[in-house]
């Protein structure tokens, strides 16, 4: 009864939220509180689902069937946990960030603005405790629709074109392929639960694992592989705080978390590791993995180089859960964590400096630094992370996937892992230099930091990949059920 | 009382309609024709409560014992097609009061009235009666009364619309009565059951074989299935708006309503499936319908054309379901039918809402009236995603259905195609989308505070009870299962 009443409770947290924005929308102090306040309940809510323990995972809630004998059906287990945790606690940091920032770029329809962000962290919840493919996928398009009204807030023409890319790749790869997959596991099995280590062994044939996986990987289009990847960089039209807490942390880290649930719950990962059925999908995010880093070298506008580089660490995670060894599934998940207060920080500073200065593009930096250099620390300090530093924590979560690849003697993709590093620094380090070391171009006289509300959760989440890197210990130690 | 709830079902709206034209005042009628369609809405809910607990019913009109009598025959599939009737009937009438008054000269309004009442009778009694004749007799009345109907539209291209029904029409109806002759002229009888069977011993006959293809092309012009579809999308575009949202949830429904009852209980599923094996015409005549309606739905101007042809493009779903010939394909064939009913009856009602403020429903007159009107530009939205099937609409469960049967047969490439179709209908849904919410409303529109009165909440009512069946599909697909069960 516990375990039902706050699960409910996770879905039902920001249902309120968004109808009270909803009734309230006309005032727009009461607006914004209550936006902070459904984030910080719900993550005082999502923390408290952790002490349940152990003895939680696995059990089924299900308030009623959706077809024939599939219920709509919610569980707890490690991989959920986690990623409704960074979800909510990103949540929590970003609804401050949005409201700064919104209010400084004087942005209109807030309210619409707020109650679609809390549809989409409802839909992440769904997501992060679905118990079944069905429930899964329902939730997987909630979010997708929820969404759209985000990317294309600006009403424009530029925004009705990112959405409409955004929208037909989005719903066409899970239409087309993730539905599909659903239906033939649904029909060659009866089974779409969720269990430890999978249920297709001995189900399936060994070649309709290959097509079934590569129908998975492909169909979660959130999670970026190419050539189904150009959704996100059109999502960029987007607001920031979107583009920051969406396209970097719920959006695209629910497409990944999909794969990772669906490897190791649905196929597992001994099936995975003896067959080959997930080797071309091996191939495929390696490739997206450097080639979007190469594209990332060549954006100069900030937050399509940040997109891209999105892509390209997902593409991590996604060979992560592909190779199906524990060190590299490990080291996955916590690259969900860590990319994602990476990330989320790399954005909230690109939304600073476009608050702040009104600049969009990596050539137009130079010397800003000096003006801005809160921001631009924060900027430094997530880009190591990113980039794999020690003492960083996106260190970590690439140890573990390096080792994960040597383990399953996947050379290559260690080599591969090792180049996209230095990609990494290629791409993202020139922003720091251009910051720090050239002289300005143009006057900056005027210019200062952006306002705190947008300041703080940047150097919130800033600080977070520090710490990280030392807690990462007990987030190992709290993913091991996934392996036993 | 209650044991003469078959019969009255059908008479009550056929009493009623000529009591309409005597009445001839138009709010007068309204308040009349609206509570008589409740009344049958309660009539064939007692009904489909009665079949479900208690099996089919069977009732002998005058007492006289069938097969010489005439008998009404009510199976739980009959009893799930008139439940969908009566209830979109009630919920036009009750919704479409003020657009009538606007759309139809006021002399019109009772004549108007009378001619609802008799295509809902005819639509009733083609649904309850268990007498093949007796079925060409509704099936011309509703006809007739859906001609007239249709030509009450604004447009001066109604008549011309109607005048294409009539033609169209009027032959499906006369291949339909010729072949009640050629079975009654074998047989010797015209009750349903009898017929049912008495054929198995006739049915090497050529006479037999000659039926069966009348009764297949006459249904097929009926139901608009690809390529006798020509009439219906002019019939839907220029008829009155009320007309149009009854007609599209429940007309050519009706008339995969009669293909189900004439190919599996008159002539039974071996006849028409294995020895005359209908599916092969059933089949690339629905993937046709499905691909090219909705092709054509794409390229449509008028935004009720557009649904028109995606209408189309859902009744080829729905015969898809009975080609695959299994007991799942037909179960996702019934409940797409129910489904799609609400779904496009609810969609024909938004369109009604818009045109309180735009001039008309082409695309570029629509042009920012999402903004505008925001609850009837959502409604849209909700609604065009019913269509397309994406998950918590019903629409989703009918075609989860539908692709488990199609998979279950492991027809792969017919999994393709209606994955393709779906994303055509995400193109021609979203395609308005853009268009009520991207574009620049036009200062007539943003000053146009006409109000929608009751037509906008019970569209929401339609929406939110096509949501409730996509969250939790019990009742419908519960139904859907025991008119399946009925129909073999």
């Amino acid at each position: 009864m516990i375990l039902a009443n706050s699960l409910y409770l996770n879905f039902a947290i920001p249902v309120i939220g968004a109808c009270l924005i909803a009734l309230l929308h006309q005032r727009r102090r009461t607006v914004e509180l209550v936006f902070i306040g459904t984030a910080a309940v719900l993550l005082w809510n999502t923390l408290h689902l952790f002490d349940l323990g152990e003895a939680a995972y696995f059990i089924n809630v299900s308030p009623f069937s959706l077809i024939d004998s599939i219920p709509l059906a919610f569980h707890l287990e490690p991989l959920g946990l986690l990623f409704s945790a960074i979800a909510s606690s990103l949540f929590l940091v970003t609804t401050l960030y949005a409201i700064g920032y919104m209010n400084a770029n004087n942005e209109k329809h807030l309210a619409r603005f707020y109650f679609c962000f809390c549809i989409a962290i409802f839909a992440v919840m769904g997501i992060a405790f679905a118990a079944n493919l069905l429930t899964l996928f329902i939730f997987y398009e909630i979010l997708s629709f929820s969404t759209y009204p985000l990317v294309t807030h600006k009403g424009n023409e530029a925004a009705r074109n990112g959405g409409r890319v955004y929208l037909g790749l989005l719903l066409s790869t899970s239409i087309g392929f993730f539905l599909i997959a659903i239906l033939w596991v649904w029909s060659s099995t009866g089974e779409l639960d969720f269990v430890r280590n999978g249920f297709l062994q001995e189900q399936m044939p060994k070649e309709a694992l290959i097509i079934l996986y590569t129908l998975f990987a492909f169909g979660v289009g959130k999670a970026g592989l190419m050539p189904f990847h150009r959704w996100l960089p059109s999502a960029m039209v987007a607001p920031t705080p979107v583009s920051a807490l969406l396209h970097a942390v719920a959006v695209v880290k629910a497409g990944v978390f999909c794969v990772l649930k669906i490897t190791v719950y649905v196929f597992g990962l001994d099936l995975l590791s003896e067959g080959s059925a997930s080797n071309l999908i091996i191939w495929v995010a390696t490739a997206t993995m450097l080639l979007a880093s190469l594209v990332a070298l060549s954006q100069d506008n900030l937050k399509a180089r940040l997109a891209y580089s999105t892509v390209s660490q997902l593409s991590y995670i996604v060979v992560g859960a592909a190779l199906a060894t524990a060190s590299s599934v490990a080291g996955a998940s916590m690259h969900m964590a860590t990319h994602a207060v990476g990330k989320i920080t790399l954005f909230f500073c690109a939304g600073a400096i476009y608050t702040a200065a009104k600049k969009t593009k990596v050539s137009e930096l130079d010397g800003l630094a000096k003006v801005m250099p809160i921001t631009f620390i924060a900027y430094t300090v997530a880009a190591l992370s990113i980039i794999g530093l020690p003492p960083m924590a996106g260190s970590w979560s690439k140890w573990f996937l390096l080792d994960g690849a040597l383990q399953a003697e996947y050379f290559w993709v260690a080599i591969a892992f090792i180049i996209s590093t230095l990609l990494n620094m290629a791409y993202l380090l020139p922003v720091v230099a251009r910051g720090f070391f050239a002289p300005a171009k143009d006057n900056l006289s005027g210019i200062q930091e952006a306002p705190w509300m947008c300041l703080l959760p940047l150097s919130i989440t800033a600080i977070s990949c520090f710490v990280l890197f030392f807690l990462l210990q007990e987030l190992h130690h709290f993913l091991q059920p996934l392996f036993s | 009382m209650t044991n003469h709830l078959a019969i009255l079902q059908v008479v009550l709206p056929l009493i009623a309609a000529p009591l309409c034209s005597l009445i001839n005042q138009a709010k007068a009628c309204w308040l009349f024709a609206t509570t008589i369609s409740w009344l049958v809405f309660a009539i064939s809910l007692s009904l489909f409560i009665e079949v479900q607990t208690g099996g089919s019913i069977r009732y002998e009109i005058g007492g006289w014992q069938p097969p010489w009598g005439i008998e009404y025959h009510i199976d739980a599939l009959a009893a799930f097609v008139l439940l969908l009737v009566s209830a979109m009937a009630a919920i036009t009438l009750s919704a479409f009061q003020r657009r009538i008054t606007i759309e139809i000269p006021k002399h019109k309004q009772g004549l108007f009235y009378t001619a609802f009442l008799l295509c809902l009778t005819g639509l009733l009694g083609i649904v309850a009666t268990g007498d093949a004749f007796n079925i060409f007799v509704f099936l011309e009345i509703s006809s007739l009364s859906a001609y007239a109907l249709i030509a009450l539209g604004e447009d001066r291209r109604a008549l011309t619309a109607s005048f294409e029904y009539l033609i169209m029409g009027t032959i499906g109806a006369t291949f339909i009565l010729i072949g009640i002759g050629l079975l009654y002229m074998q047989t010797g009888t015209l009750n349903i059951v009898d017929l049912q069977t008495r054929i198995p011993a006739i049915s090497h006959l050529h006479s037999v074989h000659a039926a069966f293809a009348f009764f297949t092309i006459g249904i097929f012009l009926k139901l608009a299935l690809f390529p006798l579809h020509h009439w219906l999308p002019g019939a839907y575009a220029y008829a009155p708006s009320a007309v149009s949202t009854f007609l599209a949830a429940t007309a050519t429904k009706v008339a995969l309503y009669l293909l189900y009852r004439v190919f599996y209980t008159i002539f039974g599923s071996e006849f028409s499936f294995e020895v005359l094996q209908l599916h092969y015409i059933l089949m690339p005549l629905s993937i046709l319908a499905i691909v090219i309606s909705s092709l054509n739905a794409i390229f449509q101007q008028d935004v009720r054309k557009m649904l028109a042809y995606s209408s189309l493009g859902q009744i080829g779903y729905m015969t898809l379901g009975i080609a695959l010939f299994s007991d799942a394909g037909l179960v996702a064939s019934i409940l797409h039918l129910f489904n799609h009913a609400f779904i496009k009856g609810a969609l024909f009602m938004t369109l009604a809402c818009f045109l309180f403020r735009t001039p008309s429903l082409r695309l570029d007159d629509l042009n920012g009236a999402g903004r505008a009107m925001p609850w009837v530009g959502f409604a849209f939205v909700v609604g065009g995603l019913g269509l397309i099937g994406v998950p918590l609409t019903s629409g989703f469960i009918s075609k989860w259905l539908l692709v488990s049967a199609v998979i279950e047969q492991g027809h792969w490439w017919l999994v393709a195609i209606i994955v393709f179709s779906s994303l055509l209908a995400l193109i021609y849904v979203w395609r308005v989308v853009e268009h009520l919410f991207f574009r620049e409303a036009s200062a007539a529109l943003v000053a146009n505070k006409q109000p929608i009165g009751a037509l906008l909440p019970f569209t929401w009512v339609v929406l939110l009870s096509t949501l409730y069946f996509g969250i939790n599909s019990d009742f419908p697909v519960q139904a859907a299962k025991a008119a399946a069960k009925a129909l073999q």
